[in-house]
């Protein structure tokens, strides 16, 4: 530790953990990193990148980075091609000082396949045989020191889920640190076939050289990984077009001459390993069937694992839709205590509602959601954790793939019903950008609870409590018609959108049904606890500012005229009656009038004004119009509002007499009323489909990284919300309804 | 010679040759099935349309459709 670059202050180093999907992976960064964790993102893709450090004997505090589970380094899209970024560090992501492979000992030949490719590119290099514990279980033994040997590097078995050997990991990685070359055995499998020797050169003549082809190996190591990636119709945008014409033809020739490049490259790692595989792995014969079988035989059943699905599904669903009520309940009580403390500390004017109205209710906007989103991270982690999710999309990908998602769509979709916030959030678990850009589209047409006291207020107040036939409920079935209407909707919009705009190659569905374990409940906590920091910090604000904004839209300009008007009533009311409770109950209806008043003169009851032209194609006033305006804060938001619009005061809500009455007597200037259950049923549409939910545009936004998604589905929604509300009522009057 | 998704479930076969499309192929390749590679079919689950494969102790799932293009010998 002489020079000032290998001081640990100066240059912090970095060491990659790679692996398998469903290997431990992340279950061994938790236990490495702790809680200094903290998700990031990928530069130009839409995949997090999770980063922690860790603290080494003689390294000090190195960064540990988590490359996304892969079974190996080819790839054919800009997300998959992160694994070799990561590892080669290739541009824009940075050299790792060394890497961690995290070898399933369960699935050892497989696992090393990968272990292959890594060593190629010539890398510092450290395995962690995970899951000993296993082996016993399933008839295996695994000879550490041999397998460590053949492959000329260090070889430290634990179990990541129990904590073992990771002091034994830590040490061995340090070393490695300390003496990279050490750990740097160079390939063990190179292409000797004068054939596919001439291939690689050729290639790796055309590696462009930014990749940085300091040595052979590496150069190697990169030319065989072209020969496998790249095609006509890969998505590698990284890859020089000379370089995929090269691959191309060598492909050709070799087609010619009636080889296959790739296969000779696969089936000369495997036969390296399966040759090898004797001198490390026993494998003792027949084993009886395991508990993942005996689970499996129930859980994938044609009729009872189809039964335990909708339990399970029910239960999330459940959880989201009313055991999250009492936090929340919980939440908005707190947030209106903290409120109510801060008017009464606080001088009245404009600071005093600045903070209330706007701050205190923003952030009141922003954690209401966690109770959802913490419930439904929590059981993602337990699914994806205990090998369930797997199965999850198995059972789902007929249907899902007849609508162009993936299986694993299921999961957000179901949970849209709830809420789209964490249904969104929820769309991480799919790996394919495409697929998660489909699947956040649509979530938000589902009919989330939000909808719902809309839904209940307009079907109160504007349809007959009867029943059809004396048993069918007008009102229920009109409600249970919503969902199957917004569920239609959101299904063709997929089919619609997946076959257009988001289309995307029909990938081969080749998942791995990893065997059932016990979920490591750390690890699912800081995970989900992680995830929800990532909203708080980085949607939470832009919500925030959203609410903050609409407040002074409501709320601007103050006009004087009104206050001193309503001023002078109350006053005279004060001095005419004596104080009591019909004193009290005049100035409460004065102030809901002021504020009804000033609402309307407000900017956004101007706009409503100014959108009455676009909204009364579908039967809607100005006063509607601000009701919308105010349902982009959230849309339950709707009924408040019009409370206030209507003069009845905001603390109202769709069970309240006051409002269903004041919507049925709500009149034209030519005395027809306003609110017939033909515009009912339009507001309903358009309440259906439009995303007027700045909470679920800040998340698309978070999500995807770029305003031009969530533009997009404020857009197009809108647009078919209009189309679909106007069609309903004008259709209904050409019909001769309202 | 059959393909994979004509197997009888719990029935074991020899892997013979891979067709379809070259992401397809490759990708199993790269998760070890090879030609002269053992592989079990697991079960047949028709609601999802999908099949269960065991190779190399592992488990992986493959569309009815795709696992036609997968030639097999089978009763090895």
């Amino acid at each position: 530790m002489t020079t000032p670059a290998a001081s640990p202050t100066l240059a912090t180093r970095r060491v990659a953990i790679a692996g398998n999907p469903n290997t431990g992976k992340t279950t061994l960064f938790n236990r490495l990193t702790g809680l200094s964790a903290k998700v990031g993102n990928y530069p130009g893709v839409t995949v997090e990148s999770e980063s922690g450090e860790v603290k080494l004997a003689r390294s000090g505090v190195v960064t540990v980075v988590d490359v996304p589970g892969t079974y190996s380094l080819t790839a054919r899209s800009a997300e998959e091609q992160i694994a070799i970024q990561a590892v080669c560090g290739l541009h824009p992501l940075e050299r790792p000082d060394a890497v961690v492979l995290v070898v399933d000992a369960t699935q050892l030949t497989r696992n090393l396949y990968l272990a292959l490719q890594i060593i190629e590119t010539d890398i510092p290099l450290v395995i962690a045989l995970n899951m000993v514990d296993m082996l016993g279980e399933l008839g295996q033994e695994i000879d550490a020191a041999a397998l460590e040997r053949e492959l000329g590097v260090r070889v430290v078995p634990i179990s990541a889920q129990h904590g073992e050997g990771l002091d034994a990991l830590r040490v061995a990685l340090d070393e490695v640190l300390a003496s990279p070359d050490r750990a740097r055995p160079g390939p063990r499998w190179i292409p000797s076939d004068p054939r596919l020797r001439a291939d690689v050169d050729a290639v790796a003549r055309e590696l462009p050289a930014i990749w940085k082809l300091d040595n052979p190996r590496r150069r190697d190591a990169l030319a065989l990984w072209a020969l496998l990636s790249l095609d006509e119709n890969d998505e590698l945008p990284d890859a020089p077009a000379k370089l995929r014409e090269t691959v191309l033809a060598r492909r050709r020739a070799a087609a010619a001459d009636g080889r296959e490049i790739e296969a000779e490259i696969i089936q000369g790692r495997y036969a390296w390993i399966d040759q090898r595989a004797p001198k490390f792995l026993r494998q003792r014969a027949s084993v009886r069937e395991s508990r993942t079988d005996r689970v499996d035989r129930l859980l994938l059943h044609p009729a009872l694992g189809f039964a335990v699905f909708l339990v399970v599904m029910g239960l999330v669903f459940q959880s989201l839709f009313s055991w999250a009520d009492p936090l929340i309940g919980l939440i908005e009580t707190a947030v209106g205590a903290v409120k109510e403390q801060v008017v009464s500390a606080l001088p009245p004017g404009f600071f005093n509602d600045l903070v209330a109205e706007g701050l205190i209710e923003g952030v009141g906007s922003v954690i209401v959601f966690l109770p959802q989103i913490l419930l439904l991270f929590f059981f993602i982690g337990v699914m994806e954790d205990s090998g369930y999710m797997a199965r999850v999309a198995f059972l789902m990908d007929r249907l899902m793939k007849s609508i162009g998602l993936h299986g694993r769509a299921f999961v957000p979709m179901m949970s849209g019903f709830a809420c789209a916030v964490p249904a969104i959030l929820a769309t991480r678990t799919m790996e394919r950008q495409r697929d998660r850009m489909l699947t956040m589209m649509v979530v938000p047409l589902m009919t989330c609870s939000a909808r719902l006291p809309v839904y209940s207020l307009l079907i109160a107040a504007l349809f007959p409590p009867d029943r059809i036939f004396g048993v069918l409920p007008v009102q229920g079935l009109l409600m249970v018609a919503m969902y199957v209407f917004s569920t239609l909707v959101a299904l063709i919009v997929a089919a619609v959108l997946g076959r257009t705009l988001i289309k995307g190659k029909s990938v081969p569905l080749l998942l791995e049904l990893p065997p059932y374990r016990l979920p490591h409940w750390p690890s699912v906590l800081a995970q989900m606890w992680r995830k929800t920091r990532v909203f708080l910090s980085e949607a939470g604000t832009v919500i925030l500012a959203c609410t903050v904004a609409m407040w002074l839209l409501l709320s601007f300009p103050r006009d004087a005229q009104i206050d001193e008007r309503f001023d002078a009533q109350i006053a005279a009311v004060n001095s005419s009656l004596p104080a009591g409770e019909e004193r009290d109950e005049r100035i409460a209806a004065l102030e809901n009038e002021r504020a009804g008043e000033a609402l309307r003169s407000s900017y956004g009851g101007r706009l409503g004004h100014f959108i009455e032209p676009a909204v009364a194609p579908l039967g809607f006033d100005w006063k509607i119009g601000i009701g919308l305006l105010g349902a982009f804060a959230a849309r339950e938001v709707f009924v408040s509002t019009m409370g206030v619009v209507y003069g009845i005061g905001e603390d109202v809500d769709e069970e309240s007499v006051g409002l269903r009455q004041r919507i049925k007597q709500e009149a034209h200037a030519d005395g027809r009323p306003i609110y017939t259950p033909l515009v009912g049923l339009a507001l309903m549409v358009f309440f259906a489909i439009a995303c007027q939910c700045m909470s679920t545009l800040a998340v698309v936004k978070r999500e995807t990284r770029s305003w031009t998604w969530p533009t997009f589905l404020f857009v197009y929604t809108g647009a078919l919300a209009w189309l679909l509300s106007f069609a309903v009522f004008q259709g209904g009057r050409l019909l001769g309804f309202g | 010679m059959t393909s994979l998704d004509l197997l009888n479930p719990g029935s074991t076969a020899r892997l013979v040759s891979i067709g379809g499309d070259r992401a397809f192929r490759c990708r199993l390749m790269e998760l070890g099935l090879l030609p002269g590679t053992l592989v079990r079919l697991v079960r047949r689950v028709d609601v999802g349309g999908v099949l269960e494969v065991e190779v190399r102790g592992c488990r992986l799932s493959v569309r009815h459709g795709e696992a036609r293009h997968v030639a097999v010998e089978a009763g090895a």
